[in-house]
């Protein structure tokens, strides 16, 4: 066996150095010493995340591993900086709540869990065979279920994470029946293989299209995508804050390029015959479903839980659209919305960490106890509803404007509904603006507090990449010359 | 009579819809959790019986199989710490309680 090829796999290796760093870190530091591990963990892994943005970590081209079971490329290389980027804000804005008491005695699993997920995403955003994407896949969602499991003193993060649990497996083993019928047909689980006996006929269309829709469904639990969302609100609701930022941003950012590339490189010569209509059928659904669920949510966490189905919609809309344009498109949209939404959370959790008031009420006023926080969740919300001189607008434009150069009516009309959605989304997304600007009349239940140097840290960086992503045009001609346009 | 792929194929199937129909109807968070091994087991049994009769040259339905039981164990081990967890937190397992969080 040639073990240099494990040198293809540098941020993979990198990130588990780090897990082992911060596991043992956190197993032989005396107790006292304990309470810097968070501060520890970040340090590391934003030397770690600046280490991916240096030019001799960046293949040169496509490079694979374990006979084409691994495969790396700049594209690749670029998702995984991206993810990067969120997980660190995430790790900043969970100092907060994981320096508290309660979590004396677990503070270090957190950290192991979380970058033990993200390396299962990495594994499943590279895997060219089935076994390793399964194998990343179930590494990204059962340490999460642990992680959702995280505060043991409420309730209602059991009762999420039993939720978030069931429904892991039982999407993995919907996903798994599909694939054992593609494997029976088609006699290979390398992706390559599958499309090369696709391609020739080897497969009839019908039990394809059964196998499809059972990879599809599993997919779209992962996504939550409409009509397979069913767990999001409550595990959204039930999980500790900084669980639900990282459920909502890196886990669902990573599960869309997985299911990008299975799609389009495993089936995509069946586009037209076998899931098309599938997709535009989930992305109207999950959109209008999505927003219309969001309107009527009191609570913030639970909110943004409904307000993520839509956006899920918008990133299918992105993966529909296959070329270099869609492909940079959708890096750019998880970006963006990495920002956006972690910005939103920051503004959350920092109140939540406060005062424990999570209730959309509760808001009413903000902006005359916490002028500075009521800004932030504007601006987020601005961001995440796409008005112009954001980067959420540009994204959404982007993700459009590829979308509708695939051509045909039935896009037209796809990307039609998506617009008058986001006009829908707007209206829900102004209500928290609207409770925190202009419902002053009564006093405010949030008295006036200054949130912690990390929590301040972590909403700064997100309102830089909201302010700066849209209007500095390096970041998306960076990632369209990335994906080769 | 020759055993054929067919009488492998059907009983993995039922199983697997046994499995839907139970994670779906029942109430206890264990049947839920031996459901869903009902399913996990059907694919594992599809797997081997496709390697076996059609691709009997090379081992990828075997070797999947075999990690797929690795991970099945290591699902069914966290999910029953969950519960557990749950139970003594609401002194109760049936799913029809766990609904703090409805609106």
């Amino acid at each position: 066996m040639d073990y240099s090829q494990f040198l293809v796999m540098k941020q993979e290796i990198c990130l588990l150095v780090l897990f082992l760093l911060v596991f043992l870190n956190d197993t032989f530091l005396p107790r006292k010493a304990q309470s810097g591990i968070g501060l520890i963990t970040c340090i590391l892994f934003a030397v770690f995340t600046l280490g991916g943005f240096c030019p001799a970590m960046m293949p040169d081209g496509v490079a694979v591993a374990f006979s084409g079971m691994y495969e790396t490329s700049p594209v690749i290389f670029a998702i995984k900086n991206i993810l990067n980027i969120g997980v660190f804000i995430v790790l900043i804005q969970s100092l907060r709540w994981n320096s508290s008491e309660k979590q004396t005695m677990r503070r270090g699993e957190f950290y192991e869990l979380l970058l033990i997920t993200l390396f299962g995403m990495y594994l499943m955003i590279s895997a060219r065979h089935f076994l390793l994407f399964i194998i990343g896949l179930e590494t990204a969602s059962l340490p999460l279920a642990a992680m959702v499991a995280f505060d043991k003193h409420r309730y209602e993060s059991h009762e999420a994470a039993v939720k978030y649990i069931l429904t892991a497996v039982f999407s993995s083993a919907v996903i798994m029946m599909g694939l054992s019928f593609v494997y029976g047909m088609t006699g290979s689980l390398y992706f390559s293989g599958i499309s090369g006996s696709i391609a020739i006929g080897n497969a009839p269309i019908v039990p394809l299209v059964i196998a499809l829709a059972f990879v599809i469904a599993g997919m779209g639990f992962k996504l939550s995508l409409v009509p397979f969302h069913l767990w999001t609100g409550d595990v959204y609701q039930g999980a500790p804050t900084s669980v639900t930022s990282y459920l909502s941003v890196i886990s669902k950012g990573s599960a869309a390029f997985a299911f990008l590339v299975i799609l389009w490189q495993v089936f995509g010569s069946v586009y037209a015959d076998a899931w098309e209509w599938m997709l535009y059928a989930l992305i109207v659904l999950t959109i209008t479903i999505g927003n219309l669920f969001a309107i009527r949510q009191r609570n913030m966490k639970r909110f943004l839980a409904f307000s993520s189905v839509s956006q899920a919609g918008y990133i299918m809309l992105g993966i529909i659209a296959y070329n270099a344009m869609g492909m940079a498109a959708l890096m750019y949209y998880i970006l963006v919305y990495i920002f956006s939404n972690l910005a939103a959370f920051g503004v959350i959790g920092a109140i939540e960490n406060k005062t424990g008031k999570v209730s959309m009420d509760d808001y009413n006023g903000l902006y005359k106890t916490n002028p500075r926080l009521a800004v932030t969740m504007m601006l987020a919300m601005f961001s995440l509803a796409g008005i112009p001189p954001f980067a959420g607008f540009f994204s959404k434009f982007f993700i459009f404007t590829s979308a509708i150069n695939q051509g045909s009516v039935a896009i037209y009309v796809l990307v039609l509904i998506a617009l008058i959605n986001t006009i829908v989304s707007l209206y829900y997304y102004l209500l928290v603006v609207k409770a925190m600007f202009i419902k002053t009349e009564e006093e405010c239940t949030i008295a006036t507090f200054r949130s912690a140097l990390s929590e301040r840290v972590g909403m700064w960086i997100c309102l830089a990449g909201i302010l700066g992503l849209g209007i500095v045009s390096f970041f998306y001609d960076s990632l369209l010359t990335i994906s080769g346009c | 009579m020759e055993i054929t792929m067919i009488y492998y194929l059907i009983p993995s199937l039922i199983m697997f819809c046994c499995g839907v129909y139970g994670f779906i109807t029942r109430k206890n968070m264990i049947a839920m959790l031996i459901s869903l091994e009902l399913m996990l087991n059907a694919v594992d049994i599809n797997f081997v019986v496709f390697n076996r009769y059609l691709y009997p040259e090379a081992m990828e339905g075997m070797f999947f199989t075999l990690f797929a039981i690795a991970i099945a164990a290591a699902e069914t081990a966290l999910a029953i710490a969950i519960i557990i967890n749950v139970f003594r937190a609401a002194k109760n397992i049936d799913v029809a309680h766990l609904t703090q969080m409805k609106h």
